[in-house]
């Protein structure tokens, strides 16, 4: 029961989607791949697949073009799975809030598991995040 | 009789995802990086069969357990000294249905990579028939109980179709320059591939019939080491080290490329080596 366990936090795939973002998050965000940060010691992998992921990290903010196409890489994956918006964009719409186009943050379309603010937020506070949705996703994971 | 087939069964594929793990542990430190913990492909595998069960259609299911049932098979019958030639065949049978459930999905990515794996196997299997064929030539059957009888090892007549299983380990091992299909974990290549649809229980069992056809050809290069058991599973290793030095060192290449790669650069060593040997004989 306790290597199922443990197996269910030390293996997240990660599904990148960058929604409307100016990709300073995004910039941030793959730079934990990076031999200076080097998030694939914790086991996390940059699938680009949302069937085989199991965290989905919105970038950006979603507007009424993107709205469908966050909402079905959200269907596509299996469960469990979490969510983690990062940046102020994602979580709340950010400076462009009061756009014409923005919907505003991506809770307006899919739940929200872990929220990441910051613009762009930070390399550590990304990390920080996802080991906080690594902690979500095995508190889902049924043994 | 009973152990045998418990370790090709059971330990075989362990021994797989111990070689893989070190592979990415080894990957990562000549990166500069730390690297994923040694059992990490086993987390991976748990942490899928965990998953929601999803499939795109019913065909695609079935593939997914002929491609384990055969790489499960051809190991077994390895260990049990059946015949080479049968051996390889029945590996890829498993790989063809692999590309056929692929087929199966109309996604494109799927469409695509799964005519490039079939690309990729019109590029190794021939080496491979090659190489089964210069073992004939050397010990005058395909049973591996008759290679096992030999008391010289065939290394000494065979080393050019050693040297054939770099490229043929390469492609099977989907590393560059010949990941085109599909790449492994952290690099993409139309999303996934070949394994883009599978998710799940089903892209677990993908890899882990993976990993019975590394140890399957793994072994099949200690074999050209017979008597000498440790200096076999010493060049096997190397074999593997010397493809994941080639991996990080090489960007991905065409598939017309890699054809033309193989047949010249493969079916020449394989015809040099095996044409010496019929006419000294």
């Amino acid at each position: 029961m306790s290597f199922l366990n443990k197996a269910s936090k030390l293996s997240p795939w990660l599904v990148h989607y960058d929604c409307g973002s100016c990709n300073g998050c995004d910039i941030e965000l793959l730079s934990c791949l990076t031999p200076l940060y080097d998030v694939e010691r914790f086991g996390v992998v940059n699938v680009g697949d949302p069937k085989q992921a199991d965290i989905l990290a919105v970038t950006g903010s979603v507007n009424q073009q993107n709205k469908s196409v966050l909402k079905n890489i959200y269907d596509q994956m299996s469960d469990p799975k979490v969510v983690v918006a990062i940046g102020v964009c994602a979580c709340t719409g950010g400076i462009f809030r009061d756009c014409y186009n923005v919907v505003g943050g991506i809770d307006k379309v899919i739940p929200v598991d872990v929220y990441i603010p910051g613009c762009p937020a930070r390399p550590e506070q990304i990390i920080d995040g996802i080991q906080l949705a690594i902690k979500k996703l095995s508190e889902k994971t049924k043994v | 009789m009973i152990l045998k087939v418990l370790f090709a069964l059971i330990c075989m594929p362990l021994i797989g995802g111990l070689i893989v793990g070190a592979d990415r542990k080894l990957t990562a430190r000549m990166q500069g990086r730390f690297g994923p913990p040694l059992l990490q492909p086993f987390y991976d595998v748990v942490k899928l069969c965990l998953k929601q069960r999803v499939s795109v259609n019913e065909f695609q299911v079935l593939s997914v357990f002929i491609y384990f049932a055969s790489s499960a098979l051809s190991v077994l019958l390895l260990l049990l000294r059946s015949d080479l030639l049968m051996i390889i065949f029945v590996m890829s049978i498993g790989a063809a249905f692999l590309v056929v459930g692929a087929m199966s999905v109309r996604s494109p990515y799927s469409q695509v990579g799964a005519q490039r794996e079939l690309m990729q196997m019109l590029s190794y299997e021939p080496l491979l028939i090659l190489v089964t064929v210069g073992m004939y030539l050397v010990t005058g059957s395909f049973k591996v109980s008759k290679i096992m009888m030999r008391s010289t090892p065939m290394i000494a007549e065979l080393p050019l179709l050693f040297f054939v299983m770099i490229i043929i380990l390469g492609i099977k091992m989907r590393k560059s320059p010949f990941d085109i299909s599909a790449s492994e974990h952290a690099h993409q290549e139309i999303v996934k591939g070949v394994l883009t649809d599978y998710s799940g229980p089903y892209l677990a069992m993908t890899e882990v019939a993976h990993w019975y056809d590394l140890t399957l050809l793994l072994s099949i290069a200690a074999l050209f080491f017979y008597p000498y058991w440790i200096w076999g599973i010493i060049s096997a290793l190397a074999l593997v080290v010397v493809e994941i030095l080639i991996d990080n060192v090489s960007a991905r290449l065409t598939v017309k490329w890699m054809l033309s790669y193989s047949y010249i650069v493969g079916i020449t060593l394989a015809a040099v080596n095996i044409g010496v040997l019929y006419f000294v004989r």
